[in-house]
């Protein structure tokens, strides 16, 4: 429990970091933000809606101090104000018009790359010096290396353009309804299968070489020698005593990856023009739309952490030396 | 995982043949000749670039779009510039970029770490604090906003990129630290009245330097890596030629729905390359400081003791 509080301790932290980050960026920025978007939106702002912004983005001239409560206790409250390029929808509703597929890809990619990728590591270290051992990581770490952004573009070319098995724009088919029907599932699904492919492919070999070295490490403790010597089979002892016991790392990696794949999920949705809240935000930038920047930013780290926070809690589940700490 | 070469540091002789050993064995280890020899090639391509084309490598020289053909190796953009000659100068950029992030971001993980581990206490906490809210907040969303918010141009690429990049090697580093201030060698110097930054810099320093070159080549790789996603995304400096930037013509001038496969493999061809070899080596540093990983011919050994 202890460990949980001190958890939740740090989250609320780093939480409070990128807000106060959010809060004072605009601030110490050469320039002033509120007229170069006044300018874009072409005089449709109400003048108390620039009001707001200006005090949102700092153009303001109480202390700072004062200005930080303010600003803290409208983030607390959910007000993140208006988006300027979807002009005059509030920032919280086009945020939540777009997470739910970010969420898909991202999710989607996560569970397939770690699934497959920490039973190839299990594999490769039961087998050491065997095929998968020795082919798969370098090709797995060559393949790594290309950036995500890229291998999208190729699989976009590739299976996209030149082969046209897949869609290569958007998550459904235009003029398709949104509804739970067999149809709009298969084409979101078909949809799916280039963005995730790429992050799957790009993430898979790190999994793979880290339950593999952790494995390895497993696979020389005593008791293996003992489970060998009881005469259990084969498979048992790999997935059971040693898999089971490797499995700590790469449930602390599942919450760190997390992060990298929001990155990962946002080069792919602009490649994709997925309509997530990476292609959102890259579009923000883009529009000069600052107060969308910021929301996207803020929950986006918000997702992450609150993953973070729920991959704390199994792991007390998993790892009894973490409770009686 | 490289604490295998800190097992013995206490006996002298043990502790200089792990060095001789380790430059021995990264020449004769397979993977990191692999890598240093592309390296190379790729650092005398950036060198060499104004030598092997001449001259401004974004003018227009021919029709747009053409194929790979003798004239064009790699044919041309939809303006009609040179592929080839884009992506050899592309390469210093790339290179420069990737070198200063990799290096800062590791200068300010050692002073961070190494301040951890010595002073511990209340300066340990705060610092693994601020490390570890770095290392979760999501890098490429911070880049982003950090880059849209600051002044574009090459400045604010490299210091947004050692922004987001230094707390994944101070952990690192850290954590190697600690395990070395705990050695009797270190206690000694305390004892005998060494300055702080002595002990830090000539006594901890020296002995963690293969996980430091790891954790380097780590970060050179991840410089290399997000200037060209921030340069795709179009926040860099669009007037630098990069690998970064050609790919975001690619992909702005739509070569890949017209079919121009020539503009966009190239550069990102070179930039895989580039993080392959630099894995390669990262890894064979890891395989000779950690004799757990080396290729062995009993495949199970009765010795315990978790690596890692």
């Amino acid at each position: 429990m202890r460990f949980i509080l001190r958890r939740l301790g740090f989250y609320l932290i780093a939480f409070w970091a990128s807000i106060t980050l959010n809060f004072l960026l605009p601030r110490f920025m050469p320039g002033d933000p509120v007229s170069r978007m006044f300018a874009r939106t072409q005089g449709k702002m109400q003048p108390e809606q620039i009001e707001a912004l200006r005090k949102m983005l700092g153009v303001d001239t109480r202390p700072l101090w004062e200005q930080y409560v303010d600003y803290m206790h409208n983030i607390l409250t959910g007000q993140m104000g208006v988006s300027i390029s979807r002009f005059p929808t509030p920032v919280t509703e086009v945020i939540a018009s777009q997470i739910g597929w970010t969420l898909l890809l991202g999710g989607t990619a996560l569970v397939f790359a770690a699934i497959i990728g920490n039973l190839l590591g299990i594999l490769a270290a039961w087998r050491r010096g065997g095929a998968i051992d020795s082919a798969l990581p370098p090709l797995l770490i060559f393949i790594g290396s290309f950036p995500y952004f890229w291998l999208a573009m190729g699989a976009l070319y590739l299976f996209g353009v030149v082969l046209g098995w897949f869609p290569i724009r958007h998550a459904f088919t235009d003029g398709l309804e949104p509804a739970f029907t067999w149809e709009f599932i298969g084409d979101v699904g078909a949809h799916l299968v280039l963005p995730a492919l790429t992050i799957v492919l790009v993430s898979i070999g790190g999994w793979m070489l880290g339950m593999r070295n952790t494995m390895i490490a497993t696979n020389a403790e005593d008791y293996i020698t003992m489970a060998e010597a009881k005469g259990l089979r084969p498979g048992r002892i790999m997935l059971r005593y040693a898999a089971r016991n490797a499995m700590l790392p790469s449930v602390t990696s599942f919450g760190m990856s997390l992060g990298f794949v929001v990155g990962g999920a946002m080069l792919t949705e602009v490649v994709f023009a997925y309509p997530g809240v990476g292609y959102q935000l890259l579009n923000a930038v883009q529009g000069l739309d600052y107060p969308l920047m910021q929301g996207l930013f803020l929950t986006i780290t918000a997702a992450v952490l609150l993953a973070n926070f729920l991959v704390d809690i199994l792991y007390v589940r998993l790892d009894p030396r973490v409770r009686s700490n | 995982m490289t604490t295998a070469i800190l097992k013995k540091p206490t006996e002298p002789t043990a502790a200089r043949k792990p060095n001789r050993s380790f430059v021995h064995g990264l020449i004769t280890n397979k993977k990191a000749l692999v890598g240093m020899i592309v390296m190379l090639v790729f650092i005398a391509l950036a060198l060499l670039a104004p030598v092997l084309f001449p001259g401004d490598p974004s003018r227009i020289t021919a029709m747009a779009s053409l194929e790979p053909s003798p004239e064009h190796w790699l044919g041309t953009t939809a303006k009609g510039q040179d592929v080839l000659a884009l992506t050899v100068h592309g390469s210093r950029s790339s290179l420069f970029v990737g070198l200063i992030v990799g290096f800062g971001s590791t200068f300010i993980g050692i002073l961070v770490g190494l301040a951890s581990a010595y002073f511990g206490k209340f300066i340990d906490e705060a610092l693994s604090l601020v490390t570890n809210v770095f290392l979760l907040l999501p890098g490429l969303p911070l880049l982003v906003i950090l880059a849209a918010f600051l002044p574009p141009g090459l400045g604010t690429v490299i210091l947004v990129l050692v922004v987001t990049g230094w707390a994944g090697s101070a952990r690192v580093l850290r954590s190697q630290a600690l395990s070395i201030r705990s050695k009797d060698f270190v206690a000694a110097a305390v004892v005998s009245g060494e300055r702080a930054g002595r002990i830090m810099f000539r006594e901890i320093l020296p002995n963690m330097a293969s996980i430091v070159m790891g954790t380097l080549l780590g970060c050179v790789i991840y410089g290399i890596g997000a200037q060209a996603g921030l340069e795709f995304l179009g926040l860099g400096d669009v007037s630098t030629v990069s690998w970064g930037n050609n790919l975001f013509w690619a992909g702005n001038e739509g070569a890949l729905l017209t079919g121009s496969w020539w503009v966009f493999v190239p550069s990102g061809v070179c930039i895989a390359l580039v993080a392959f070899a630099l894995a390669l080596i990262n890894y064979a540093v890891d395989e000779v400081t950690n004799p757990r990983l080396r290729k062995i011919k009993t495949p199970k050994n009765t010795e315990r003791s978790a690596a890692k």
